[in-house]
């Protein structure tokens, strides 16, 4: 059965865009460009001092990178949004997001004045004028998911960027299990070794989908994940 | 590559201006002032300290977990890793660590994180984040300054050992620590530093037996010239 489209808009590069994702709706993200980025911060949007918690996240299901079947928990224990589906197998939980400073030492400096839109912008500054729009500060902001992105661990503890890992087609899919303040930002990975400051846009489709059943992919991936549904669930009784 | 070496310290207990147990499922929290060093050393070995760092002067601007870890390369903290805020001002830097890795990824454990990770009827067990919360709220009573939920974010989980593979696993496994190991860090600018001695029952992060740790703070070196 199709699930109900309820629209669909472009996410320009170097953007940033929020939207409160009603428990019952889905979110699917599809890169436009090979080497786009989406970094993302979750906030319950009824109380927002719950916020999405990496640690909380990661720990939770032994993972450092997230795929279709990983749920995103907040900091009191429920899941804000589940990828429901992800045709690319790896985002990344580690990298975080580039701020003013970096983006200048990369890139060099390229005013508004000077470029009008295609000035350099960076990711920081993004969530922080959003997340403003919504009654929030510095105070609120938390450890950032970059979709489409790669970051992989060595032995040793080493990070690497892994370079051209997505392409254009590849697609992911929050499903809310709360209603969710989801903030994206298009800005480049801050790991992202590429010298060219690009703006790479990806498609954003918004749609109803159904309540997750009891074969759910992502609340029977994990006997957390089934607990963490259960207390999910609880929150709206 | 960060080097993973283990580097130990030249102060001596005598020295210092601090010297203060923590006992397991406590909060402490401080201001370490710029220059000054502190050190927390694990007593008994295998035990948890999850901390968080603040500016002084504006909490707003705090510890990154992201930040420090991209900023090194390395997902694992020890001697020369300098903690990056989300200002992305270098609060404090490791100078010693007989231990040789330090955790940031793992988190604080919560009474709502307990229940997803083992069962729901964990609830009631003893958890970081309320000494968190608790210590948060009595410096706000006694400082006047905003300090509470909102502001407990990344933490490092000092002696505690959280494997990440290159196929992106993570766990929490036996700690690398042991009994007497130390970490320090110097302060590069005010730093309020707020701690909970991990009270955790369920998992190997604290060889399922809590135990005290030690502070000792010792003022800046060009003090003592």
């Amino acid at each position: 059965m199709d699930d109900a489209i309820l629209w669909e808009e472009v996410l320009p590069g170097a953007a940033t865009w929020s939207h409160v994702l009603k428990r019952g709706t889905a979110l699917r993200i599809e890169a436009l460009e090979d080497g786009c980025n989406v970094g993302a911060m979750l906030l319950n949007a009824d109380n927002a001092s719950e916020r999405l918690s990496l640690p909380d996240s990661l720990k939770a299901q032994h993972v450092a990178r997230l795929t279709a079947g990983s749920v995103l928990y907040s900091d009191m224990g429920r899941i804000l949004c589940s990828i429901t589906d992800d045709t690319l197998g790896w985002h990344d939980p580690l990298g975080g997001c580039s701020d003013a400073g970096l983006v200048e030492r990369k890139y060099g400096k390229c005013s508004y004045q000077e470029a009008r839109n295609d000035w350099h912008q960076n990711a920081l500054d993004g969530f922080l004028i959003e997340i403003a729009k919504h009654g929030l500060n510095s105070r609120d902001l938390m450890m950032n998911v970059n979709f489409f992105s790669k970051v992989e661990v060595l032995e040793g503890g080493a990070m690497r960027f892994v370079e051209g890992h997505a392409t254009a087609g590849n697609a992911v899919e929050l499903r809310a299990e709360m209603n969710t303040l989801v903030v994206l930002n298009t800005c480049q990975h801050p790991m992202d070794p590429d010298p060219v400051y690009a703006q790479r846009p990806v498609k954003l489709t918004l749609k109803r989908v159904e309540a997750p059943g009891p074969d759910d992919l992502c609340r029977n991936s994990r006997p957390e994940n089934q607990r963490g549904f259960i207390l999910t669930e609880r929150y709206f009784l | 590559m960060l080097e993973t070496l283990s580097s130990v310290s030249e102060r001596a207990a005598e020295d210092a201006v601090f010297d203060e147990v923590v006992e397991a499922g406590d909060s402490f929290v401080h201001e370490v002032l710029a220059g000054q060093t502190i050190r927390i050393v694990d007593l008994k070995g295998n035990q948890a300290v999850d901390t968080l760092f603040y500016n002084a002067h504006n909490y707003a601007d705090r510890y990154s977990a992201q930040d420090t870890i991209r900023e090194q390369g390395n997902v694992y903290l020890t001697t020369g890793t300098k903690l990056i805020s989300t200002e992305r001002n270098v609060l404090m830097t490791i100078v010693a660590d007989t231990c040789g890795r330090h955790d940031t990824l793992g988190g604080a454990c919560s009474t709502e994180s307990n229940m997803v990770r083992y069962v729901i009827e964990k609830r009631h067990m003893h958890a970081c984040r309320q000494s968190f919360l608790k210590g948060a709220l009595a410096w706000s009573q006694k400082t006047g300054r905003e300090l509470d939920k909102r502001d407990l974010t990344a933490n490092i989980n000092f002696f505690m050992n959280v494997p990440v593979t290159q196929d992106g696993g993570l766990r929490f496994a036996d700690g690398v620590s042991g009994a007497g190991k130390y970490v320090e860090l110097r302060a590069e600018m005010d730093t309020l530093i707020v701690i909970s001695n991990c009270p955790q029952l369920n998992n190997p992060c604290n060889g399922y037996d809590p135990t005290p740790v030690r502070i000792l703070i010792w003022d800046s070196e060009r003090k003592h010239v």
